[in-house]
């Protein structure tokens, strides 16, 4: 079943497809400039020495992503 | 980091660019390209300069150009910016756009990363929007054999119908495919028009209302189609290029308001608002990417990238991520320290062998006394000291630095660090600026432009200057190798001494966090900005390169900046120490005044003037307390026992040596810093407290120091 949650439930190693963005401004342009619209493959490749941010493979780069940010990308998971 | 002629100091400061074409046929060529693809080394491989390179994002902040000559026809290439889009919508990103847009390039070469070429297919689509003449230029091909990427690069060339050059940009040879191609591409007539990206119905409509007025206007001046896209969009950074482009009058031609209206309305008929029209704009140009690359780009190995992920898991977990940053730092500090040792008293002794010999010289051809003095004792003394100390611990330092940097370790530590830095108000990408100030601050303070938010890009600036810069470092090692290593030296000695110069260095680090806790909660009030940060693969770092790149490029170049500083003040030192008003030296008079102040901080007064003295470099600091002290002392030969030793014979203890490490940590920037960031800040005020803070700091501390030692001793 598809359920929607943030980019903040997937762990490192998981993976997930983006559904939507609530992100504004210019944090929302630069996740689109990096590719991450509808329909597009996300995977967590692991957090950093902090804890936070996040790292996550989007379209062949990965990219360091605050856990605030990631609550406001809405993404589905299987 | 950014550490080369044309991006330390004052050249650091672009302003504004202006191509100076060497003969009226030079064509001008664009290299633009996502941020960390190799473009520099691109531009460098074609030009012959020295453009800086490393691996991390966001290296290159302003427009350099350089020529490169084919058989057929001469270029001058312009590296911009790295972006990720034309969209504009950060400071690199407008001069990207505006120079692909206005600067009237004859081709524009788009630099791609073969490891993620979709994605970097997004830029390529948007500059086929602006300029008919684009060249895609696919590098790091050998990393993507390594990863088992399969690229068809004709496949894509015939999808995009532009040229495709694939190639290694660290081998010279490949890089000639580029210029032919850059060749032939003035020779093609009646070339197919490349690839438009489709947009949706809707939009295509409101476009073509646009387009049919606008290209009445332009001619072909610009794109009409992408022009009447931005006009719809309302793109107002661009709005206020094309009125200085096209004159005022362009957009208020009634013809032109009309067309835009009617586009508009039928925009919002379809309930397209600004939002999701950007959003449709974008969606378009990924799936056109994710089109050209179907079939085309292969990846055999399901994980391609396992390596960087194993290594990302122990440079970044949460056990090891700190210990190793640390353990690093320190190692890299020992190897400096026990490296630069044995070289730094073997070029002592020969430089001081020749002025003794220079000294005899004088004396054999009768010169007066004076003329001895100012030329050997003065000029040539400080500048043999300032080689023999300065060199060596950086031919060792920059290396390995440089080592780190090329294998992409940097953005790393800005991923760990993040979280405390957001802690204080501010980014992760601070930390990259720190790392460039070890090189040179002026250069760090450059480099704050990767920071998009004004805000927290002013609180690196302000506090830059707590990392300590290789001007700086000298004098570090020489005062900790003098007062807290055993003459024997030994490996218990050498760790000990590079523990203690991480020490230094750590409380210069938590200086920058607690300084910039405060801005962010008084003067720079804000909360943290979003962020993004690309880690990029880890490279593995070309040593033969680095070694011979980091030693002339960098080493050479400060030492060089160094001497020429250092001579003159020597001169001017000499002239001081010596010339008598009264029953003392200029020099004397001046410390004697200083003197009680000084002595608040544990300090004395000629050691404070030497901080005074060394405004324009602070390299010479220590060269302007020997001097001061010699000029009471005849010590002709100076290495570390004899240096100790006038240095305690002047009343030194190690509380003074450490408050004048403490002092050279925290204190004004030099100058070349400081007009820097009048330059980046663009305001005074900011200037005048990127020097007050950490004089303020640096001298509360040495006072508190000098009170809890007085308590113990």
């Amino acid at each position: 079943m598809r359920q929607l949650n943030t980019l903040n439930s997937i762990k490192p190693g998981e993976r997930a497809v983006v559904e939507s963005l609530n992100s504004t401004g210019t944090m929302r342009r630069r996740l689109l400039d990096i590719g991450l619209i509808k329909n597009t493959e996300v995977e967590c490749v692991g957090r950093s020495a902090g804890g936070d941010p996040s790292a996550y493979l989007i379209r062949g780069a990965v990219i360091a992503i605050r856990s605030e940010d990631c609550n406001n990308i809405i993404i589905a998971t299987n | 980091m950014g550490l080369t002629s044309s991006s330390t100091g004052i050249k650091a400061v672009d302003s504004g660019l202006i191509i100076k074409k060497q003969s009226e046929s030079d064509k001008v060529v664009a290299l633009a390209g996502n941020p960390n693809v190799g473009k520099s080394t691109v531009f460098n491989g074609l030009t012959g300069m020295n453009q800086h390179t490393g691996n991390w994002p966001g290296k290159t902040v302003s427009n350099a150009h350089g020529y490169c000559k084919t058989k057929k026809q001469s270029y001058v290439m312009v590296d911009i910016p790295g972006t990720y889009s034309l969209m504009a919508h950060s400071a690199e990103e407008e001069v990207a756009r505006n120079f692909i847009c206005f600067g009237e390039p004859d081709a524009v070469v788009v630099v791609c990363d073969a490891t993620c070429l979709e994605r970097n297919l997004n830029l390529v689509l948007q500059a086929i929007e602006i300029s008919p003449n684009v060249i895609v230029c696919v590098n790091l091909l050998d990393e993507a054999k390594r990863k088992q990427i399969h690229i068809d690069l004709e496949k894509i060339s015939k999808r995009l119908c532009v040229p495709v050059v694939g190639i290694v940009a660290r081998s010279k040879r490949s890089l000639k495919r580029l210029t032919d191609t850059l060749d032939s591409l003035s020779e093609q007539k009646d070339r197919v028009s490349p690839l438009a990206v489709k947009y949706p119905d809707e939009i295509e409509s409101a476009i073509s209302v646009v387009e049919k007025t606008v290209s009445k206007y332009i001619g072909d001046k610009l794109n009409s189609r992408w022009l009447s896209l931005k006009l719809l969009d309302r793109d107002e950074s661009l709005i206020t290029e094309i009125n200085k482009y096209l004159g005022d009058d362009f957009l208020k031609n009634p013809e032109i308001e009309k067309a835009l209206a009617d586009g508009e309305k039928l925009l919002s008929d379809s309930g397209i608002d600004k939002q999701k029209l950007e959003e449709l704009i974008v969606s378009s140009i990924v799936t056109t990417a994710e089109e050209v690359c179907r079939g085309a780009v292969l990846y055999k190995k399901e994980k391609y990238d396992s390596v960087d992920r194993k290594i990302d898991k122990v440079l970044t977990s949460k056990l090891t991520g700190y210990p190793i940053m640390l353990l690093l730092l320190a190692f890299i500090f020992w190897l400096t320290i026990v490296g630069a040792n044995y070289p730094s008293s073997l070029i002592a002794g020969g430089l001081f062998w020749v002025q003794d010999r220079l000294s005899d010289f004088f004396h054999y051809i009768n010169a007066p006394d004076w003329l001895h003095g100012i030329l050997v004792l003065g000029l040539y003394r400080v500048l043999a000291w300032v080689v023999s100390v300065m060199l060596p611990p950086m031919a060792i330092f920059f290396p390995l630095f440089t080592l780190l940097e090329d294998a992409g370790y940097l953005p790393r530590v800005a991923y760990n660090l993040d979280k405390p830095f957001k802690r204080c108000n501010a980014c992760g990408k601070q930390a990259l600026t720190m790392c460039m100030g070890f090189g040179c601050n002026a250069a760090g303070i450059v480099g704050c432009r990767i920071i998009d938010s004004p805000r927290e890009r002013l609180l690196a600036i302000l506090t830059n200057n707590f990392v300590p810069c290789n001007g700086r470092f000298p004098t570090l090692i020489a005062i900790l190798t003098m007062f807290f290593i055993g003459a024997s030296g030994g490996l218990f000695s050498s760790l000990q001494s590079a523990l203690f110069l991480t020490a230094i260095i750590l409380l210069g680090i938590l200086t920058t966090f607690a300084v910039t806790k405060l801005l962010s909660k008084t003067l720079l009030k804000g909360v943290p900005s979003s962020f993004t940060l690309e880690l990029p693969p880890y490279r593995k770092p070309q040593l033969g390169k680095v070694i011979v790149r980091s030693i002339f490029d960098r080493t050479l170049f400060v030492l060089g900046r160094a001497a020429s500083v250092a001579a003159p003040a020597g001169l001017i030192i000499w002239l001081a120490a010596n010339i008598t008003v009264g029953d003392a030296s200029i020099l004397s008079h001046c410390a004697e005044f200083l003197d009680p102040f000084a002595k608040l901080m544990g300090l004395d007064g000629v050691i404070l003037i030497a901080f005074i003295l060394g405004f324009p470099a602070n390299e010479i600091v220590l060269p302007i307390i020997i001097m001061a002290y010699m000029a009471q002392g005849s010590i002709l030969e100076l290495d570390n026992f004899q240096m100790k030793q006038l240095f305690i014979d002047n009343g030194w203890t190690w509380v003074t040596a450490i408050n004048t490490m403490l002092f050279s940590l925290m204190h004004w920037p030099c100058s070349t810093t400081l007009w820097t960031i009048k330059k980046e800040s663009g305001s005074w005020k900011w200037t005048v407290l990127a020097a007050i803070i950490p004089t303020v700091i640096g001298i509360l501390t040495c006072i508190l120091f000098t009170f809890i030692a007085k308590l113990f001793l």
